[in-house]
């Protein structure tokens, strides 16, 4: 397979999902979860298998006084309500007003959280984001310090960097997609497996520009020299580890996704999706931006 | 034939793990260990995480205002005993308190696990016993008006706050005054002595304002100077309640002010649930990947297969043996360190071939392809690593164990690639050789 002649293809199949990325994004925003934002998630489980929904809504709205609670039911009799944060005083006269109404009526998980602490996390993950990112670059900086022919070192780290990003703004790009169709929140969880992401979608780049970078060792001196030949035998050389590789993680994780407990889903579906973004960009978006990039500078 | 030399580690490798299958196990293990009778240092259980047993964290903010900012550290250090005191009556597990940054404030997080009534939890941590004395300056107006011992709220006194509070107190007990009322007697430690003895002496024949919780309880006129650190309050308290409020001041009065920020209660039926989901997710996807490199690599996908099993029962024998609390995102990180682990071996195996293809003997090739991979393996790994430990010092403490479980996997993953397959590779083309 000739990746490099095909490259057009691929740059324009990524255009197109980072550009519907970022209109998700800026048109659906995401969906913050009480943990960024301050807030109640309350979840319960009524015996009384009659009770539905709506019924939960009024009689929880003439307890509270809250107009703006949502209610998700999962099953089993199991409900999820949020609200604004409300004091453990609250809680307790909610869920007694809740037992009176309902009878039997347990309570799974309650977490209230103030908006200051969402405002704290967020602070600590845009450092925890920014220093990861920088530790890469040096990383990359540091072990591509020996390549300098027939592209600069500093060119390889570069292209790694914006791969990485294409690999993170597309599952942004899905939740915020996710999060219009069917109301589906970010969280701590969805902000740790993007800083997975940054780590593990890079190690596919870094196995294939290894071996571009062994190849050129063994083949730059012999005359009749192609950049595009010896990054496609790279590229063949290393796609059968590449695909496999992230294909067994992704069976690793998968059954949590589909049958795993409900508080992994999400962060279970940004995994995978950044791992298989991660993978097909490596092979078919940062080796083909390398050859475009250096024959740009020949011209 | 020293090339060919059996390696010998291997077999101490599959002893070994052969042992942690055992020790992960924990119904079999507890046989184990009551059988040969070992100490009980040896029979560990397993610690999962709140989210997994149930229970509750509570995030606190500590009101420093108050406090002189040299003083701060001392403060948050007492405040932390304090609760941690308080929290141990409730015979929860382990109960962790510790204090947490959170820019300019300090953030104080009790966390309970398997606490059945959070409820009374919070009121008993809550509960500010916050004892101080006040300086009291009667303003002109009430200098007419000569009653008025208990006007906490008339503005003809005003208030001047001192630094003796509930933090300088040594012990209380519940004593009786002479016409057989019950009084709380409190005795200061050297340096509240110190201060009580300065504030008497400054207000002799004056009123002195002791406050509880912000709301004046007596205030006595000093007669004279007291040293030795010992004094009565004698509020209108029962018998009941001169012996709670006692009981709070033995338990240390909290230094400083506390606000509940947030809580977060995961029910035990809940997190039993997401527990055993988690594991059969964890045994499914296991089985999978298995499946697949046994079914795309055939010969080699089971020596990939062992290898990978070694390293799971090694890996696990090593979080029981730390031991790591697993919370569910903890699992979760294993569980994908399991996925990556192949990675190496399947590195090493597509290098191998190569060499083989180039026509070097097995030996020889296995050798070349380690050689050739390690780069790989090191590089492709070392960027996990930074975000693992990046994220294990940002994060909270749920996500802590995902972050620590993905280290630990990843760097047993490497460990196991130089040593367990190299190992079972090496093992399994001598017998083949031996064979022909």
């Amino acid at each position: 397979m000739d990746i490099i002649k095909y490259r057009n293809i691929f740059f324009i199949f990524s255009g197109i999902l980072i550009l519907a990325s970022i209109f998700a994004f800026s048109f659906f925003g995401v969906r913050q979860g009480i943990d960024l934002v301050g807030g109640t998630n309350w979840q319960i489980q009524i015996k009384d298998s009659a009770v539905k929904d709506s019924d939960l809504k009024s009689a929880l709205g003439e307890i509270s006084g809250y107009s703006d609670l949502t209610i998700k039911y999962l099953a089993d009799g199991n409900f999820i309500v949020k609200f604004p944060s409300i004091s453990e005083e609250n809680h307790q006269k909610y869920y007694q007003g809740l037992k009176e109404k309902f009878g039997e009526v347990s309570e799974l998980s309650f977490e209230s959280i103030g908006p200051t602490i969402g405002q704290e996390l967020r602070q600590k993950f845009i450092w925890a984001f920014t220093f990861g990112l920088l530790s890469i670059l040096l990383y990359i900086a540091w072990a591509f310090r020996k390549v300098s022919y027939p592209v600069k070192s500093w060119k390889y780290g570069l292209i790694v960097i914006l791969s990485a990003f294409h690999n993170i703004i597309i599952p942004c790009g899905l939740m915020a997609f996710l999060g219009w169709r069917q109301g589906i929140e970010i969280d701590t969880n969805f902000i740790v497996a993007l800083m997975f992401i940054l780590g593990y979608s890079i190690n596919d780049t870094i196995v294939v520009f290894d071996r571009i970078r062994e190849n050129l060792f063994l083949t730059h001196n012999k005359g009749n020299f192609d950049f595009g030949v010896t990054i496609n035998s790279a590229i063949k050389q290393t796609i059968n580890r590449s695909i496999n590789t992230s294909l067994t993680t992704v069976l690793a994780v998968s059954p949590l996704y589909f049958i795993g407990p409900l508080s992994l889903k999400y962060f279970m579906l940004t995994l995978v999706s950044g791992i298989i973004i991660g993978t097909y960009s490596s092979i078919f978006i940062a080796s083909p931006l390398l050859y475009v990039w250096h024959h740009k500078n020949k011209k | 034939m020293n090339k060919n030399k059996f390696p010998t580690y291997i077999i101490f490798i599959i002893l070994l793990a052969i042992l942690a299958g055992f020790f992960d196990y924990q119904p079999i293990w507890s046989k184990v260990v009551s059988k040969i009778h070992l100490p009980q240092v040896f029979l560990r259980d397993w610690r999962l995480g709140l989210d997994l047993v149930g229970g509750s964290i509570l995030t606190y903010n500590i009101d420093l205002n108050e406090v002189a900012a040299t003083d701060r550290d001392s403060v948050v250090n007492g405040l932390r005993d304090v609760i941690e005191r308080r929290v141990n009556l409730f015979g929860v597990t382990e109960p962790q308190v510790y204090t947490a940054e959170a820019g300019e404030d300090k953030h104080l997080i009790v966390e309970l696990a398997g606490i059945k009534d959070i409820n009374q939890a919070i009121e008993m941590i809550g509960e500010t016993p916050l004892l101080d004395f006040r300086e009291v300056e009667i303003l002109p107006a009430a200098a007419t008006s000569s009653a008025g011992q208990f006007a906490g709220e008339d503005s003809n006194y005003k208030f001047i706050p001192t630094n003796l509070t509930g933090r300088y107190i040594k012990s209380a007990q519940v004593d009786f005054d002479n016409f057989g009322k019950s009084v709380v007697s409190i005795s200061f430690t050297d340096e509240g002595a110190k201060i009580f003895e300065d504030l008497t002496g400054r207000n002799v024949g004056k009123p002195l304002a002791i406050f509880l919780d912000n709301e004046p309880i007596e205030i006595p006129t000093v007669q004279e100077k007291i040293s030795g650190g010992n004094a009565q309050i004698s509020g209108n308290f029962t018998p009941a309640s001169a012996r709670k409020l006692v009981e709070r001041f033995n338990a240390g009065a909290l230094p400083a002010p506390i606000e509940l920020l947030s809580q977060q209660t995961i029910g035990a039926s809940l997190g039993l649930d997401s527990l055993q989901k988690t594991i059969f997710c964890g045994i499914i996807g296991f089985i999978l990947v298995i499946l697949f490199i046994i079914g795309f690599y055939r010969g080699f996908g089971l020596i990939a297969s062992l290898a990978l099993m070694i390293y799971a029962v090694l890996t696990l024998g090593i979080f029981k043996v730390i031991p790591v609390t697993l919370t569910l995102s903890g699992i979760a990180g294993f569980i994908l360190s399991i996925g990556m682990a192949v990675d190496a071996n399947v590195l090493i195996f597509s290098r191998m071939r190569e060499e083989l293809k180039k026509g070097l003997p097995k030996r020889a090739a296995i050798e070349e392809g380690f050689r050739r991979a390690w780069p790989s393996i090191r590089d492709s790994n070392i960027t996990t690593i930074i975000i693992a430990v990046i994220l294990f010092y940002f994060a909270t403490s749920f996500v802590k164990g995902f972050a620590l479980t993905l280290f630990i996997g990843v760097l047993m993953s490497m460990f196991s690639a130089i040593t367990v397959s190299k190992g079972l590779l090496e093992m399994f083309t001598k017998n083949k050789e031996k064979q022909k």
